[in-house]
């Protein structure tokens, strides 16, 4: 139970961090000059999104571990990272929207990434669904380790498939091959956030890890 | 011919057999296929929308909706009897096994396909032309990839409480890539574009196919062995 009591510790002072992500970069980053205060939100979403992405990406990394390995603990970590996913996966898909009204003008576009994710998001509550109907753990492990592997491999055809109509989602500004074209203290802002929902994730995936141990015990003792 | 062919034909053709002495599957997911069609038709505003514009949408998703029907019932009939532990217990090599499902799943989708295509030609008035060997072409590329991933999650779903309903919200976001590049294709087929226009959206189904039948093959044993 350990983990459970870490996880949450973690969980607390990442939540407290990140309310200091939100003083910094209302009070101490200056306005960007052609979105103004809606850019603001950009401290939030792309570190959600990279949550999210690193979520979903370990769940299929952890799915080819377990067939291989065939580990409870891979497959009670890729379960606590796909719920994990899905919680920042929804705060990536209703922040984006929040912001793109003011500076695109619409809710939503059928943009590259914005498809990709959304159909990642759906995979991931589709793979939960798939482990609340199987009964069986060593089943449920399985199956699971499945979609996890099948979902990695979806990722880059869905990005060829819809990269192909013109994008509208602003280009990597950090990761690029030239330097992060930010001003210092945008950049030092976003840093912090990215570490901060890092923390978060490792938080809160560490909290469900120890609530699965928990529940099995509990299942364990019922079925005696 | 290699023993894991032979193997897998034989599977295949086992099902064929029962599908083909039965027939209430495959006549309701054709019969079904008929009604998406007729419904589209009362959707879409004649005066807004000319029916070459919308056909190609049309098709595919007809073919994606009978798709997941037919395929929803491939390993149900495994489950009735324990059938699927009979065929597990046959010294069948498990990529045999899936390969066998495979072409039966192929089989099945491919003959609704067949039939809803005349079909879509009667409603929507479309002169398919010389696109016929086209469409046929990327039908077949595009439903050889979703149909091995809906083979394996079709294997998954029928073992959970709500399977009707599992393999639609597994299989979908699956089906995104196939049908993208289908629809894109057929547009260009029915505007008599040049293949040049086609070719990246054709390697990327090929890809697809390469990539998941492999995929599948390989999980397949994690799916059916306990």
């Amino acid at each position: 139970m350990a983990v459970a009591r870490r996880g949450l510790v973690l969980s607390v002072l990442a939540m407290l961090a990140l309310s200091g992500v939100y003083v910094l970069a209302l009070s101490h980053t200056p306005i960007e000059a052609r979105q103004g205060l809606a850019q603001k939100i950009f401290y939030l979403h792309v570190p959600a999104a990279w949550s999210a992405l690193l979520a979903f990406s370990l769940v299929g990394i952890c799915g080819a571990l377990y067939l291989w390995l065939h580990d409870p603990r891979l497959d009670r970590f890729g379960a606590a990272s796909a719920e994990v996913g899905v919680a920042f996966g929804a705060v990536m898909l209703t922040t984006g929207p929040i912001w793109a009204k003011p500076i695109w003008g619409t809710w939503w576009t059928w943009d590259a990434r914005l498809t990709l994710t959304l159909f990642l998001f759906f995979l991931f509550v589709g793979y939960l669904a798939l482990r609340a109907a199987l009964h069986d753990p060593g089943e449920r492990a399985r199956f699971s380790a499945v979609v996890g592997i099948l979902g990695l491999l979806l990722v880059p055809f869905i990005h060829l498939s819809v990269y192909l109509f013109r994008t509208l989602h602003p280009q990597p500004i950090v990761l690029k091959p030239s330097k992060p074209s930010l001003p210092p203290e945008m950049l030092r802002t976003l840093l912090v956030s990215f570490v901060v929902f890092t923390l978060l994730y490792l938080g809160l995936v560490m909290l469900r890890y120890g609530l699965a141990l928990i529940e099995e015990a509990a299942e364990e003792a019922r079925d005696g | 011919m290699p023993e894991s062919i032979r193997l897998a034909l034989a599977i295949a053709a086992k099902d064929i057999r029962a599908e083909l002495r039965s027939r209430t599957a495959l006549l309701s997911a054709v019969v079904f296929a008929a009604l998406v069609l007729v419904v589209f038709n009362f959707a879409r505003d004649p005066t807004a929308l000319s029916a070459t514009v919308l056909a190609p949408s049309v098709l595919w998703v007809t073919f994606a909706l009978a798709a997941m029907v037919a395929l929803n019932r491939a390993f149900n009939v495994e489950r009735e009897h324990g059938a699927l532990d009979g065929l597990l217990l046959a010294p069948v090599p498990r990529g045999a096994l899936f390969g066998g499902k495979l072409l039966a799943n192929l089989a099945f989708v491919g003959t609704v396909e067949a039939v809803t295509l005349p079909l879509f030609v009667l409603f929507f008035n479309v002169d398919l032309g010389a696109a016929l060997p086209g469409i046929c072409g990327v039908t077949l590329l595009a439903t050889i990839g979703f149909v091995s991933v809906g083979t394996i999650f079709s294997a998954m779903a029928v073992r959970t409480r709500f399977a009707e309903l599992m393999l639609p919200v597994l299989l979908l976001p699956f089906m995104v890539p196939p049908l993208v590049g289908a629809v894109q294709v057929t547009s260009r087929l029915l505007a008599d574009r040049p293949l040049s226009e086609m070719l990246g959206w054709l390697r990327l189904l090929a890809l697809y196919d390469v990539v998941f039948v492999t995929l599948c093959t390989m999980v397949f044993p994690a799916v059916v062995d306990e």
